[in-house]
């Protein structure tokens, strides 16, 4: 079942220095249940498109749904959780708090709001930390804290702009492998953007290789990987030969500018 | 302690500063009174310790203005018309009126800016000139215009006051409401939420530690705006009225009193607002209260 359809989607900026065209002749299909990963240099149009199937952007031409209808009603249905690259917890809310605050705004129940909120904080192995204001946890732990707010209402759809960009490796590597599991466990259809090829390929089910100027799509690789990976499944020999693929389709996107 | 010893030297350097000044300007006096009652001019120590103890010196020594001040506080019944207690409460109660006066105006007309494009392009011209007319030249009319309405006593007063404590509030206000970032905006937006989520949730609670930097510089101009805003009218009670009495029978130790009170009053106020501030901010859960 396609979860998210573009065809031919464009989607020009007007800026001072004249119109640029930030998504070029975009066509894509993700299914239900998908993990897709856009990347690409910066000023490929990656985190364009996924702010497009949020409604946050509005594509110039072309047609994109999301659950069959426009990304501004998705939206207004609450059809995805978005996750930013910076935490954007709130200072003044605790942990729990930061969670309960999607669920406040959709007027869910005072009970329903704690039941959900302890569901997901231990779906991203928080529990416990609740009461904990975001400046008493550390940077890899916000980030599990702002995926758990974007999970708390139950969307199907999570769009994740770059999530772990600012994290160190080590850290970025067990969050990795969580997300793995979450979304094993959830069947939710995820869209990731990211700059990282080792970590697209180690992720995705889908992965969607980009090129700027302008922003389009070079190559998309259907990943023949198994849905269960372990860390170490990055030494295989399919894996390096995804991977090569992945930077095979990034430099052509170079070469023919 | 560290932070104790510099603030002392400050003090012992402008006690010292304002002793030898006294000395310079008070001089001209004593020889004057001299030269009348055709005696030699006291000298040396004799003389210092002359400029010291005028009734109504040009510049009164630090002693005498403390020993006004204990007298006209500690040493007199609250009830008595030279009780600067009495005087500054009534100052006082005119300031806090004003102030909530001036904050609730300077909140409302923020929220109003941020969220109305018509008000965004057209208050804040109008708000910018109201402060750049000198408030001693508006007081006198209001308090004559309140008057003929048929207001008196603490209200033209505390408007004035509020006339000044609007501002910073209003442009505290406003920067504080639009201070959240793109990000924290966008989602709000994908929570689908509407304006006033979006401005209990976010707008307002980004907004507080804006407010009370503003609510500092606020409370000072609101007792500002109250002491001016008794001098026009020739108010007999207030600080302001101590001020204005003392300059009429040149009680310049009186002056000088009345002044060390203002700015007493004017530490404590914005002291309160700095202790309620660190509590909130403590509260809400922010690591560093904002100094």
């Amino acid at each position: 079942m396609t979860v998210i359809n573009a065809q031919n989607v464009n989607l020009v900026f007007q800026t001072a220095d004249g119109p640029v065209q930030a998504l070029k002749d975009v066509n894509l299909s993700v299914n239900k249940g998908d993990f897709v990963s856009f990347i690409g240099p910066s000023g490929c149009g990656k985190t364009t498109l996924l702010r497009s199937i949020a409604a946050l952007e509005h594509p110039t031409s072309g047609t994109l749904t999301v659950n069959g209808m426009t990304p501004d009603e998705a939206r207004m249905k609450r059809a995805y959780g978005y996750v930013f690259q910076a935490a954007g917890l709130y200072p003044w809310r605790t942990i729990a708090g930061n969670i309960a605050l999607p669920l406040e705004i959709m007027g869910f129940s005072k009970p329903e709001i704690a039941e959900r909120t302890e569901k997901v904080l231990d779906l991203v192995e928080l529990s416990g930390f609740g009461r904990k204001f975001p400046w008493q946890l550390s940077g890899g732990m916000q980030q599990r804290a702002s995926i758990a707010r974007a999970l708390a209402f139950d969307a199907d759809i999570l769009l994740m702009d770059e999530p772990f960009g600012a994290l160190d490796e080590i850290v970025r590597d067990r969050l990795n492998e969580e997300l793995l599991k979450l979304w094993a466990r959830t069947g939710k259809t995820i869209a990731f953007v990211t700059h990282s090829i080792p970590e697209a390929v180690y992720l995705s089910t889908k992965i969607v290789v980009m090129s700027p100027r302008p922003g389009r799509i070079t190559d998309v690789i259907d990943s023949t990987l198994p849905r269960e990976r372990p860390l170490d499944i990055r030494d295989s020999a399919e894996f390096i030969a995804i991977a090569h693929r992945v930077r095979e389709g990034l430099r052509a996107g170079h070469v023919d500018v | 302690m560290s932070r104790i010893l510099p603030i002392l030297t400050v003090v012992l350097a402008i006690i010292l500063i304002w002793y030898a000044a006294a000395i310079r300007m008070n001089t001209p006096w004593e020889i004057d009174q001299a030269a009348r009652a055709g005696v030699e001019p006291p000298s040396g120590m004799a003389r210092v310790m002359a400029t010291w103890s005028q009734d109504r010196p040009v510049l009164p020594a630090p002693h005498q203005v403390a020993l006004e001040l204990y007298k006209s506080t500690l040493g007199l019944k609250i009830t008595s018309p030279k009780s600067l207690i009495y005087h500054g409460w009534i100052t006082i109660s005119a300031t806090l009126v004003g102030f909530a006066i001036g904050t609730g105006l300077g909140v409302l007309l923020a929220v109003g800016i941020v969220h109305n494009r018509a008000m965004d392009a057209s208050v804040m011209p109008w708000a910018i000139a109201s402060q750049t007319i000198p408030i001693l030249a508006i007081a006198p009319m209001i308090i004559v215009v309140m008057n003929a309405l048929g207001v008196q006593g603490l209200i033209p007063k505390a408007i004035i006051s509020a006339f000044l404590s609007f501002f910073p509030v209003l442009v505290g206000m406003v920067k504080g409401l639009r201070s959240p970032d793109t990000a924290q905006f966008d989602l709000m937006k994908t929570y689908n939420a509407s304006a006033s989520k979006v401005f209990w949730a976010l707008r307002l609670p980004s907004s507080v530690p804006y407010l009370f930097a503003s609510l500092k510089v606020g409370i000072a101009a609101s007792l500002v705006g109250a002491i001016v805003g008794e001098l026009p009218t020739g108010a007999v009670a207030g600080l302001g009225a101590r001020l204005l009495s003392g300059s009429y029978y040149g009680q310049t130790v009186q002056i000088w009193a009345a002044l060390m009170a203002a700015a007493i009053v004017a530490a404590g106020l914005v002291a309160i607002v700095g202790a309620l501030e660190r509590a909130t901010l403590h509260r809400m859960g922010y690591r560093e209260a904002v100094r």
